[in-house]
């Protein structure tokens, strides 16, 4: 079954076609990646199906309805949540705070609510920090809860990124370059953590360089070239394809 | 929150503190001024949020402390009494709406009562809030302080240039404004230790207030909003909404300050919607900590408090524009930061403890 | 015709606005004080001096002011916020204006009519108009025909758009940023100060002078475009005729506010002004 359905989108910057008529489908449970050389659009792509850019022409359809036009929270609470390439941990928050900010769209405590402190905001309060803890226990990291969520080695505040994610209880999750700036421990963890989200019920489109971890987690990769889609199928496939070859490695005699 | 609330009660002792201080050294009149300090206090508090946790800067939020006074003053000075015959005012009269007072000069003067023009000048501020706010808030960094300060100014040239608000002279002859079982808000020297009380209680309930929304989940979504916008987006926030909301509520903190302190001194001036004043106030903030509530609010009482002894002379606006340019410079996240503990915190004032954890 | 003296005044402020901005990514609130310390200046030492010497010292004084400033508080500072930079010269226009205070009270002066006095008129075109606001047209012109010929001719000029095209590059040519940033200031202090100089016989300048100036020559700059000076001068005419239309339709006292609400609605709506574009418009990089 489908969760994720983009369907003819286009974006251009001034004289640059970013993504060009574009189309493509996630399949619910999979793990789906994107790749391309540098400037092939990927990032944009993001930017557009999680509702940070509109796209000039195309539809993109999240359960069922068409996404495109709503600004990014609509989009997260609808359950498609992302990370971003360049870590955007919340500075002056701790981990756990930082985790307690993707509780956000499952709870409801209001501005009134608040400045009155209203009984039921305690109980709200006091489930999403229990929440908020479960997370980090999953991901291996609770015993850093109180610490400054920046201060964290660079590869643990990458998995407080996908934990805050994982907060939103999305059905679908975006992870914008997870393994950018990893060693090789790290990225290897990384892709056992996401094969551990996809297990627990969570799609998941990711935008990678990283080809060994692209070709060993993938259930599906699409390839882009200059804002096109140029490839897309399993990873051994893909790797095959003389296409993706000339791309990557140019026309080589 | 046993923490949050034991900041609130050792503050309220402080209050009380201060004003037996000047019962037993005979010095009863500093209450007036520190009244006063309190109403300023109570626009700084809600400035803050605004600032610190928000993340919005706002250089014209005496703009709307002058819309709440004026509003205020005008409606309980503007004397209805000529058209008492007419349908409109004669319907205000019979549901107790109005008051009848002698004026200054013994005449007979019909208008509007205080609770409803109160209400008049918040509503009147929210709405202002809500239809400048939006499109103010889309924009960033210096085309926001700009756009804020422009509000200020306009509101200052709206005051100073219209006749019917007493243009240069403002509006005086403004009468008490009064509460429930006797208690009036007034100048009125022999009514000075309740006004007082009045006033702080009035900062201490708007503290209390602020101190739980910065606790709450909305707080902490303000806080993320601050902290990286896009990622709070991300994260299902409504940072369009939440920012306007904030920014309404600070607006209205200085409205209300505005109009009780309009009803106190028994009167207004274009001065308070000043370009200095809206300066004075972020300052104030500025070095308080930006996002430091409590710093705020002890730097409010003793920078304010001073400046209306008159301890800073010719130089009073000088002095605040030296000091934000000060913290701008060397200290801009504020002299009593947040997260991190400082000797200084102890010289300037100690009682500020800094916020708490959450 | 007065909507033209003013618009060539805004204009000025706005054209001083553009050399920092487009050297530095800094508005400089203060670049109104610039104009009002060059009149005052002038007409103190206009006691003591002629008055062409008068004007060239005083444009000399207001321009060592600019350097100072840039070196006592923007130099050292390491990659600062925009918003940090507006409030800091905020503070510093606070600062001028307050010592201004000090130095000359509330006084307001003038400086004497260069040609003539204030009844002289002669006619151009049909129309009465007072020679000093050829000055003002004039030296506005020249002004700008002067930085036009500055930036494009001349090395240092090209070395100032190399810095404000991209700092890094600048450097690695040997070019030294730093030095720019400061010429940056000295020139706009140096416009401002003309600007007020030639103006000030027609509008009289006083202590406080600087703040309306700046708000509306931010105006200017941001309707025509920020960093775009030539846009500069038809969008000072434009507000300035703007304003002395809008005496006809509401209470001068509103004029002020006039002004600024045209800069909310720019804001507002197009941001990157009448000829700018939105990538222009996007703040740039200290």
């Amino acid at each position: 079954m489908t969760i994720l359905s983009v369907r003819g989108v286009s974006k251009r910057f001034g004289g640059l076609q970013a993504v060009d008529d574009l189309s493509f489908d996630v399949g619910r449970g999979s793990i789906k990646a994107l790749i391309g050389p540098n400037g092939a659009g990927k990032t944009t792509l993001f930017n557009l199906i999680s509702g940070f850019l509109k796209p000039d022409r195309g539809e993109i359809v999240f359960g069922g309805t068409a996404v495109q036009d709503m600004p990014s929270y609509q989009v997260s609470s609808r359950g498609m949540v992302r990370t971003f390439q360049h870590i955007r941990l919340f500075p002056k928050m701790t981990v756990l705070e930082n985790i307690m900010v993707g509780r956000h769209v499952h709870s409801r405590a209001g501005f009134l609510a608040g400045m009155l402190n209203l009984p039921f905001t305690w109980k709200e309060e006091r489930r999403i920090r229990e929440k908020g803890m479960e997370i980090l226990e999953l991901l291996g990291i609770a015993a850093h809860a109180q610490a400054e969520a920046v201060s964290l080695a660079y590869g643990q505040q990458r998995v407080v990124e996908i934990g805050r994610a994982l907060a939103c209880e999305p059905q679908l999750l975006l992870l914008d370059e997870p393994a950018a700036g990893l060693n090789m421990r790290e990225t290897s963890d990384m892709g056992g953590l996401i094969a551990k989200i996809r297990d627990m019920g969570v799609t998941v489109l990711l935008v990678e360089h990283d080809m060994s971890l692209v070709m060993k987690i993938s259930d599906e990769v699409v390839v882009l070239s200059y804002g096109q889609k140029i490839a897309e199928d399993r990873p051994l496939a893909i790797q095959k394809n003389r296409e993706v070859i000339r791309v990557y490695l140019g026309d080589d005699q | 929150m046993a923490r949050r609330y034991s900041m609130v009660v050792a503050f309220a002792a402080l209050i009380v503190a201060i004003q037996l201080a000047t019962r037993f050294t005979d010095s009863s009149y500093h209450l007036t001024q520190l009244t006063m300090t309190a109403y300023y206090s109570l626009l700084i508090v809600g400035l803050c949020m605004l600032i610190g946790y928000a993340g919005q800067i706002s250089i014209g939020h005496a703009g709307f402390f002058a819309i709440g006074g004026y509003v205020s003053a005008f409606l309980t000075t503007h004397n209805l009494a000529p058209r008492r015959g007419g349908g409109f005012v004669s319907l205000l009269s019979k549901s107790g709406a109005l008051v009848a007072r002698p004026d200054a000069f013994g005449g007979d003067l019909l208008h509007v009562h205080p609770w409803l023009a109160c209400a008049a000048a918040i509503l009147l501020t929210v709405v202002i809030a809500y239809v400048v706010g939006g499109p103010v808030l889309k924009l960033k960094g210096h085309y926001l302080a700009m756009a804020t300060l422009g509000f200020g100014i306009i509101v200052y040239r709206m005051a100073l240039g219209t006749e019917f608000l007493g243009a240069a002279d403002g509006i005086s002859d403004v009468p008490g404004f009064p509460l429930l079982s006797g208690l009036v808000v007034t100048g009125n020297s022999s009514l000075r230790v309740s006004n007082y009380y009045l006033a702080w209680g009035l900062v201490i309930l708007g503290m209390v207030l602020l101190l739980n929304l910065i606790h709450s989940r909305v707080g902490r979504a303000l806080e993320a909003v601050h902290g990286a916008e896009d990622a709070a987006g991300a994260m299902g926030i409504p940072t369009a909404r939440y920012k306007l909301n904030t920014f309404v509520l600070s607006a209205v903190f200085a409205s209300l300050a505005g109009v009780l302190l309009t009803h106190y001194n028994g009167g207004i001036g274009p001065s308070e919607a000043s370009v200095m004043k809206s300066v004075r106030y972020v300052a104030i903030v500025a070095i308080g900590g930006m996002a430091n509530l409590w710093g705020s609010l002890m730097m409010s009482l003793v920078l304010n408090y001073l400046s209306l002894r008159g301890y800073f002379g010719t130089f009073d606006d000088t002095v605040f524009g030296i000091i934000l340019l000060l913290i701008m410079l060397f200290a801009p996240d504020g002299l009593l930061r947040r997260h991190i503990l400082s000797d200084l915190k102890g010289l300037v004032s100690p009682r500020s403890a800094g916020e708490e954890a959450p | 015709m007065a909507g033209v003296t003013y618009g060539t005044i805004y204009a000025i402020v706005a054209i001083g606005f553009n050399i920092i901005y487009n050297a530095t990514g800094i508005i400089n609130f203060a670049q109104g004080e610039f104009v009002m310390l060059g009149g005052m200046t002038a007409v103190t030492l206009n006691r003591f001096l002629p008055l062409p010497l008068a004007i060239l010292s005083a444009v000399v004084v207001t321009s060592i002011v600019g350097a100072i400033i840039e070196i006592v508080f923007i130099r050292w500072l390491r990659k600062p916020s925009v918003l940090r930079m507006v409030i800091i010269t905020i503070g510093i226009s606070i600062l001028i204006r307050e010592t201004a205070l000090h130095i000359w009270g509330e006084s307001v002066r003038a400086l004497p009519y260069f040609t003539g006095s204030s009844v002289t008129s002669i006619q151009l075109a049909g129309v009465y108009i007072s020679p000093q606001v050829l000055w003002v047209v004039g030296v506005g012109a020249l002004a700008v025909a002067g930085l036009t010929a500055f930036f494009n001719l001349t090395m240092l000029g090209r070395q100032m758009r190399a810095c404000s095209a991209s700092r890094d590059a600048a450097r690695l040519c040997g070019i030294n940023a730093g030095n720019m940033v400061t010429l940056s200031f000295v020139l706009s202090a140096a416009i401002g100060a003309i600007g007020g100089c030639v103006v000030c016989p027609i509008t009289y300048v006083q202590y406080d002078s600087g703040t309306p100036l700046a708000i509306k020559g931010f105006t200017v700059a941001i309707l025509g475009g920020l960093g775009n000076s030539t846009a500069a001068v038809g969008a000072g005419m434009i507000l300035g005729i703007l304003e002395s239309f809008s005496i006809w339709v509401l209470p001068t006292a509103y004029k002020e506010a006039i002004s600024i609400a045209i800069l909310l609605v720019i804001l507002f709506v197009k941001p990157s002004g009448l000829f700018g574009s939105a990538e222009a418009a996007r703040l740039k990089e200290f």
